[in-house]
Parts: structure tokens; C-alpha cells; sequence
């Protein structure tokens, strides 16, 4: 019985929390023209790769600015809230490998969370991480083969994905171990869903163009924090 | 049993090193199109008998490493069967156990360049770098020791060379093979160049090495370079091999004049040894290509070629001035 009042005490205060939760939404910008891209020629020398890209060749995603100055692919996160990931409960996450390039180049998620990669392409690739925190592997992907299924223990920004067969074929996932933070879509915006109240540090990686702060308070209705970069 | 010349055995010889060298540039261009890791099993290639994967799966990089695999069992071929040849059919002892060694080596290479992929130990292409450049040398000294310059220089009246110029020689090609290891290690840290200007070093005469000075120049990287961020390390590693190539480029020059000095212009091992300062020549000339085309593959694995033949020509030249210096003791 003191059991039961016990659970139904804790369930009432996670609603609860999760009734005054907010989300931290805003919009990433980048100052001045976007830097010039660099066109993926070693495509163009692999026959099966070619074939894919009748026109030009495809470019470098590093800076993905939009014609309004937003700016794709910025990690936005809390900082300083470790050991609250719920990743194993968290939807799957999915890599493809689409056009001998990875899609998108840019993800995060949960210790523990379920990524998968697919090879939607008529080539072969082999799919080949690089940790710094968790461990490597190297593993082959036929084309029309089985989906790999990938889940990482520790956290780290940037866990490289990498296909040697096409050395131009890069994806980098960042992992958390809580589940706040998000990735800033082609209209820059972001948005980091129910997020308790209280006051947090607010930061925001590129991976080119490095990392900035801001020191928010999230209240009921959420809080709103835009971040501007700038190649220097 | 003889020990007389056999150019059968000989040119078998001659075929295995030129091969070995072959593979080594193979390596290179493995390691320059960073492919490495590019076929993940071994000794399978995915999943197929490496001898019979199929032709229109040589693709991107699984082109280089499996051509590498291939051509590295062929070496594997070519070194049992000469270790077996000496075995049977040359009678000096030494030479015997030399084929053997080289039949261990080409085993542990192999070996090594297997776990190399399994364990992915990116490390691990140091030593297998190392090794494939000892091995080089000893194919070729084996070609050397059943040549018929070997076997019938008893004969011939030699000039002797003075043990300091051996000495030196010995010094300098030791020193290019730490060089060589310099270099392995700096290119199995896959991050691109480290330093991407020549003659200096980030526009200065020695670069800084500051965390602050590191982000710099991670931040002004050339557009589409997608190797690892470079550290405070790898810049220094690359300062030290331009330092080691200074050096034995002094230490080549000295070797060819003292060369010219002791043994008269004329002589085979003076010309040898100027051969030797014209290939370190044209090795800097590749090492500041490499930096100036941002590590073109080509230009950097042909650095690697020439960094091999120098080592290979110092190697040689000790031997033969080791023979020379042995006959002239003998005689007297």
C-alpha cells in the first residue's frame, strides 16, 4: 500500500513537471556570405559514384547557410545535466548513405538510442566509426544489405562516420546523455522540447565554427535564445 | 651445392625485390587515398576468398587495398619460394638463414598488416610501414649477396673504403630510416598536412604550438579538408622531419664528397654516392610538392617511393663497401 502511494506520488510529480516544462526554441544565424564550398570531384572517378550525379558534382556540406543567413547543423544543448538519458525508450534514430553521401551529415542523440545506417545506394560501402570516447568499428555494407544498428554508450560531439571505399562520405553524430538538444534545421531554427524550469547554460557547436553560450532561465512558457556565427 | 653465381637464382632475386618495391608504392597509395580500412575483414574481402573477389567490386578505395592484399600474397609467393631456392641451392649458411629471415618477415608483415584492419589500430601502420621498408632492404641485399658482383669480386682488385666513410654512411642511412618512421607515423595520424606551407612553417620559421595557435590554424584549413583536426604534435612531428631532412641531406653531401676524396671520381661507389645526393634532392623537391598540392596522393606516394630508394641506395652502398673493406682485409 506505501508502495503504491509512493509510485503514484513520483508519477504525480513527473507530470507535473512535465505540465510546467517548456521549450527552448530559437534561430541560428551566420554574419557575413557563407564560405565557398569545395566540389566533391572524386565522385566524378568513381564510375558507380558518377553515374549518380549526371550534372556536377555534388559540394561540401560545411556550411549550410540559407539565403536569409540561417544557419543548418548547429548542436544546440544544456550543458552540465549528465546521466539523464532516456535514449533506450528514444525513437530510432537513421543514417542513410543516399547518392554516395551520408543523409543527414549532421545528427544527435542518446546514449543508448538506437541509430541505424542504410545503404540506399546501388554501391557498396563500408561503414567505419571514429570515437574518441566510444569503440571503433569497421563494418560492411553491401549494397541491398541489412540495415546496421548502432548504440553508443558514452557521450561525445563529432563521433565520425566514415566510408573509406568513397573517402569523401563523412557523418558526424553527436551523442548525449541526457535528451535535451537539438539540431538546427535549413531555416536555422531549433527547438529543445520540455525542459524543466530553472536556469541552465545554453550552448551551441558548429562544427566549423566552434562553440558559444548563453545563460537562460526556462520558465513555464519555455524560453527563447537565438545564437549568431561568423567565420573569423 | 655451390656457391657460384646463379643468374637464375639471382634474377629470382632481383624479380621479388622489385616486386617488394612495387608493394611498398601500392602501400602508399593505399595509405595516400586514406583506404586503409577500406575493405574491413581480412583475410577475406567482403566476405569473398580474397583471390576471387569479384573484378566489378575493385571500386574507390577497395581498389587500392585489395590490390595491395593481392599483390602483397604475391610477394608472400615470390619470398617462400627464393627462401626455399637458397635453402637448397646456394651452400653459404648465412645466406641460407637470410631467406629464411626474410620468409619470417614477410609473414609477420602480412600478419601485421591483417591486424592492422581487424583490431583497427591505426598504430598499427607504423610498425607495418617499418617493416616493409626492412623488408625492402633485405630483398634487395639478398639480390645483392647472389649477384655476380658478390661472388666474383674476390677476384678483382677492389680500393678499400675507410671505415669513417663507412661509418658515416652506415650513420646517415640509419638516420633516414628513423626518418622513414618519422614519416609513417605522421601519415597513420590521418589529418591531412599539418603544416600546409614550405619553406616556412604556418608563415613562421618555427611554428607556434599553443592551444590558441592550434585552433588558428584548424579554423584556416583548406576548404574540403576532411582529415582529423591536427594537434600541437603533429606540427611538431612534421618540424622534426623537415629537421631530419636538412640533416641527412648534409650528411649525403659529405658521404659523396668524402666518396669522391677517398676512392677518385671515377670509382663505382663515388658515382653511387652521388646518385645517393641526387635522389635525396629530388626527395625534398617531392616533400615540398607534397605540402604545395595539400597531399596530392600521387606526389605523396611517390615521396614514399623515393624515401625507400634512398634508403635502399645507402643500404647498399654499406654492403658493398662492407665487401670491399672485407676483401682488402683478406688479401692483406
Amino acid at each position: 500500500m506505501r508502495k503504491n502511494i509512493l509510485i503514484l506520488t513520483l508519477t504525480a510529480f513527473g507530470v507535473l513537471q512535465m505540465a510546467s516544462a517548456g521549450d527552448i526554441t530559437g534561430v541560428i544565424n551566420f554574419k557575413g556570405a557563407a564560405p565557398a564550398e569545395k566540389e566533391l570531384t572524386p565522385i566524378k572517378d568513381d564510375p558507380n559514384c558518377a553515374a549518380m550525379y549526371p550534372g556536377a558534382a555534388p559540394q561540401t556540406k560545411f556550411y549550410v547557410v540559407s539565403a536569409n543567413g540561417e544557419l543548418a547543423d548547429v548542436i544546440v544543448s544544456l550543458k552540465g545535466i549528465p546521466g539523464k538519458s532516456i535514449g533506450a525508450s528514444a525513437a530510432t534514430a537513421t543514417l542513410d548513405q543516399k547518392g554516395a553521401l551520408y543523409t543527414p551529415q549532421i545528427i544527435a542523440i542518446q546514449t543508448g538510442q538506437k541509430l541505424v545506417v542504410k545503404n540506399s545506394d546501388p554501391v557498396v560501402h563500408n561503414v567505419h566509426t571514429k570515437p574518441t570516447a566510444n569503440p571503433e568499428s569497421n563494418q560492411v555494407q553491401m549494397q541491398g544489405g541489412a540495415d546496421l544498428n548502432y548504440t553508443f554508450d558514452k557521450p561525445e560531439m563529432f563521433l565520425k562516420f566514415q566510408c573509406d571505399v568513397h573517402p569523401w562520405m563523412f557523418a558526424w553524430v553527436s551523442v548525449f546523455d541526457h535528451p535535451f538538444f537539438a539540431v538546427s534545421g535549413a531555416d536555422g531554427k531549433f527547438a529543445i522540447k520540455n525542459v524543466p524550469p530553472g536556469k541552465y547554460t545554453l550552448e551551441a557547436m558548429h562544427r566549423k565554427l566552434g562553440t558559444q553560450t548563453a545563460e537562460i532561465e526556462v520558465k513555464g512558457d519555455g524560453a527563447v535564445q537565438g545564437f549568431t556565427f561568423e567565420k573569423k | 651445392m655451390n656457391n657460384k653465381y646463379q643468374p637464375a637464382l639471382f634474377w629470382f632475386a632481383v624479380l621479388n625485390a622489385v616486386t617488394t618495391f612495387l608493394l611498398i608504392g601500392l602501400g602508399g597509395l593505399v595509405t595516400s587515398h586514406e583506404a586503409g580500412m577500406s575493405v574491413p575483414d581480412w583475410p577475406t574481402t567482403y566476405g569473398y576468398n580474397m583471390f576471387v573477389f569479384p573484378l566489378d567490386k575493385w571500386v574507390g578505395g577497395i581498389f587500392y587495398e585489395h590490390s595491395h592484399r593481392l599483390l602483397a600474397s604475391a610477394v608472400g609467393l615470390l619470398t617462400t619460394i627464393l627462401a626455399v631456392w637458397l635453402w637448397l641451392k646456394d651452400s653459404r649458411k648465412w645466406i641460407q638463414w637470410l631467406g629464411i629471415t626474410a620468409f619470417l618477415l614477410v609473414i609477420v608483415q602480412g600478419i601485421l598488416g591483417g591486424l592492422r584492419v581487424r583490431w583497427i589500430l591505426d598504430w598499427l601502420g607504423v610498425p607495418h610501414g617499418a617493416v616493409a621498408q626492412a623488408f625492402l632492404v633485405l630483398c634487395c641485399a639478398i639480390a645483392l649477396f647472389t649477384s655476380r658482383w658478390w661472388q666474383k669480386s674476390e677476384t678483382e682488385k677492389q680500393i678499400s673504403v675507410p671505415r669513417g666513410l663507412r661509418s658515416h654512411v652506415l650513420f646517415v642511412t640509419l638516420l633516414i630510416f628513423v626518418q622513414l618512421l618519422i614519416a609513417a607515423t605522421m601519415r597513420h595520424q590521418h589529418a591531412g598536412l599539418a603544416i600546409n606551407d614550405f619553406p616556412l612553417a604556418h608563415g613562421q620559421l618555427w611554428p607556434a604550438t599553443t592551444p590558441e595557435a592550434i585552433a588558428d590554424y584548424n579554423a584556416h584549413r583548406p576548404v574540403g579538408t576532411i582529415g582529423n583536426p591536427i594537434t600541437a604534435f603533429q606540427v611538431s612531428l612534421q618540424m622534426v622531419h623537415r629537421l631530419v631532412a636538412y640533416a641527412i641531406f648534409l650528411g649525403i653531401v659529405a658521404a659523396a664528397m668524402l666518396a669522391r676524396k677517398k676512392l677518385g671520381g671515377d670509382d663505382a661507389l663515388a658515382k653511387f654516392a652521388w646518385f645517393w645526393l641526387a635522389l635525396l634532392t629530388l626527395q625534398i623537391g617531392l616533400g615540398a610538392w607534397t605540402v604545395w598540392s595539400n597531399k596530392a596522393a600521387d606526389v605523396t606516394t611517390l615521396h614514399v617511393m623515393v624515401g625507400a630508394s634512398a634508403l635502399l641506395v645507402g643500404a647498399l652502398w654499406w654492403l658493398m663497401a662492407a665487401r670491399r673493406a672485407s676483401l682488402t682485409e683478406a688479401m692483406k
